[in-house]
């Protein structure tokens, strides 16, 4: 059976064999406490494994994410000034020679993505499922990383394993701590769920609520599960606060309105808050890491004008639909 | 009401730019001590949270061979591709990801596109190609807006595309929350239903605003000069102020 921590083993070789390479950049001005974050990294990933199958105390990971966020955030990861890929003229020219061949291994990756998330919880072998049952996606995308590498290796004739190695070393330093800042913000989620931020929010959303008025009832929990998404960086966490706060007992029982729609379209006025909110770091601060963005909030920017209307949207399909 | 005091400090941190990795951890402990956590607590919470959410980094897979192709070219091949599509503009290329990645997350393909593995490589090249073809050669801010735009079409196509899906994490997260709490019996199919609506307001708006984009860079920047270098050598100058990029700038 194919196991999603395979991947996450594989991730972990990743970073140390990155956290390895920079220690050796000596264009790096500060390449061993680089390095010592990439590394860090390296560890943790295989840690937190048995940490969730519970073979091992988490707080020792606790301590070291702490350590990892003070190297990032003391200026201490830095990366090398070194030129170690191709020129745009060497660039232009391969462009040439391949063509579109370029796409192959690019489009595989959706393709091979596909077939894993369609026909992969189908099969079995020996009786037994070959993957790792509510982990599809996440087998599916590892997977086909690794393929996608083996056919852009032939494709493109690339007989050394170190080319991609350097060149996805090269994109994660780019990154930098981007690459960790989404999972230090679920760590920050689970801390404000059990010191009671949801339960306090709540509370607030309940108390500013005019009593008897339908418009006012929706408009309060749209809004809450918006913006309680924002502060979060997740409509999952706002959900099920602002449900219980004011959809269930105001929406549902006392208006009689269709559970269904109030609770689904309840959740896409959380994604409007997800697209405006820099703590949905995966979607609004990675992307700016990787698109070489200047302002770390031009996504956020882009994707405002989109949200407000939508919103308004959303409560009218509320208020117009649900009761 | 007094935990409410760390989420102002990442408000007030985020505000002010400070660093986001000492923002959130310092958040994280101030809230934990506002909260009445032992100090054990907080770090078993930072460990546990860190565990639980290593999915999210499973994207960092598709590096090495993003970095394998553009070293190879990729991005130079988006943009030669796109110069011989004469009728493509950006806000159409745009329009065009945005109306896919949609579809194929209502299908439940989530994971086939994404910063990485998508938008970096493809999208974004296509899209300012697509843009320089009319226009010549892009100011820096404009080509930052053409970059952010295409990120944001990947995030409003995923997130409400995937929510028509019936067995994606936020029906099941809904159904199984209200069934298990109240006593429903919802079915999954009625949550996705009614996603719909919101998807489709969601296509048409940010649809608009991506067709939009063509007019406004229209207005901004008109039509390209004549005799601003024959199509062919263009791109060259373009990419090279793109993979410039990758170097020059540090975390």
């Amino acid at each position: 059976m194919i196991k999603a921590e395979w991947f996450y083993w594989l991730i972990a070789a990743f970073f140390l064999v990155v956290g390895f390479m920079v220690m050796q950049d000596r264009s790096n001005l500060k390449r061993y406490t680089s390095g010592a974050f990439w590394g860090l990294l390296g560890i943790c990933f295989p840690y937190a494994g048995f940490v969730q199958s519970g073979h091992a105390p988490a707080w020792p990971l606790g301590v070291a994410v702490i350590l990892i966020a003070v190297l990032a955030g003391t200026g201490q990861l830095k990366t090398g000034t070194a030129e170690r890929t191709t020129t745009p003229e060497q660039r232009e020219g391969l462009a040439a020679r391949f063509g579109n061949k370029l796409f192959i291994p690019v489009l595989a990756i959706p393709v091979i993505t596909a077939l894993f998330a369609t026909v992969g919880p189908d099969i079995e072998i020996g009786g037994r499922p070959l993957l790792e049952a509510g982990n599809e996606t996440v087998i599916g995308l590892g997977a086909s990383a690794v393929i996608a590498v083996l056919i852009g290796m032939w494709v493109l004739r690339t007989r050394k394993l170190s080319v991609p190695l350097h060149e996805g070393r090269r994109l994660t330093e780019n990154i930098g701590w981007a690459a960790v800042l989404p999972q230090l913000l679920a760590m920050l989620g689970l801390v404000f769920a059990t010191a009671g931020v949801g339960d306090a929010i709540g509370d607030s959303a309940q108390n500013i609520l005019p009593s008897g008025s339908l418009l006012a009832a929706v408009v309060v929990y749209c809004f809450g599960m918006t913006i309680f998404t924002v502060i979060m960086g997740n409509a999952f966490a706002a959900f099920p606060v602002m449900t219980a706060a004011i959809g269930y007992p105001l929406l549902i029982q006392h208006f009689d309105g269709n559970a269904a729609l109030v609770f689904a379209v309840g959740m896409l006025c959380g994604y409007c808050g997800t697209l405006c909110t820099p703590m949905a770091a995966n979607f609004n601060i990675v992307p700016v890491a990787l698109l070489r963005l200047k302002n770390d909030y031009s996504v956020i920017r882009a994707q405002i004008p989109t949200a407000l209307p939508l919103w308004v949207c959303n409560v009218a399909i509320v208020y117009y639909f649900a009761f | 009401m007094l935990v409410l005091l760390g989420v102002l400090l990442v408000v007030v941190g985020f505000a002010l730019r400070l660093n986001a990795m000492l923002v959130v951890t310092v958040a994280g402990i101030v809230t934990g001590f506002l909260g009445h956590m032992s100090p054990l607590d907080i770090l078993n919470a930072f460990g546990t949270g860190f565990a639980s959410s290593r999915s999210i980094a499973i994207f960092l897979l598709v590096l090495p061979i993003i970095g394998l192709v553009e070293r190879n070219g990729l991005q130079e091949q988006s943009r030669r591709l796109i110069a011989k599509l004469g009728r493509l503009t950006a806000g159409r290329v745009l329009g065009a990801y945005l109306l896919v990645r949609m579809v194929t997350c209502a299908l439940g393909l989530l994971s086939i596109g994404g910063h990485a593995q998508s938008v970096r490589p493809i999208v974004a090249p296509m899209a300012e190609a697509a843009a320089e073809k009319r226009h010549g050669r892009l100011p820096a801010h404009v080509s930052e807006r053409i970059r952010a735009f295409s990120a944001s079409t990947d995030n409003v196509g995923s997130f409400f595309g995937e929510d028509i899906f019936v067995a994606v994490g936020a029906v099941l997260l809904i159904t199984s929350f209200v069934d298990a709490t109240y006593g429903f019996e919802l079915a999954p199919l009625d949550v996705a239903l009614w996603a719909i609506p919101t998807a489709v307001c969601a296509l048409l708006i940010h649809g608009a605003r991506m067709l939009w984009l063509d007019r406004s860079l229209a207005r901004e920047l008109g039509k390209a000069p004549a005799g601003d270098g024959a199509a062919g050598d263009q791109p060259v100058v373009e990419s090279a102020k793109v993979s410039g990029r990758d170097e020059d700038v540090t975390q």
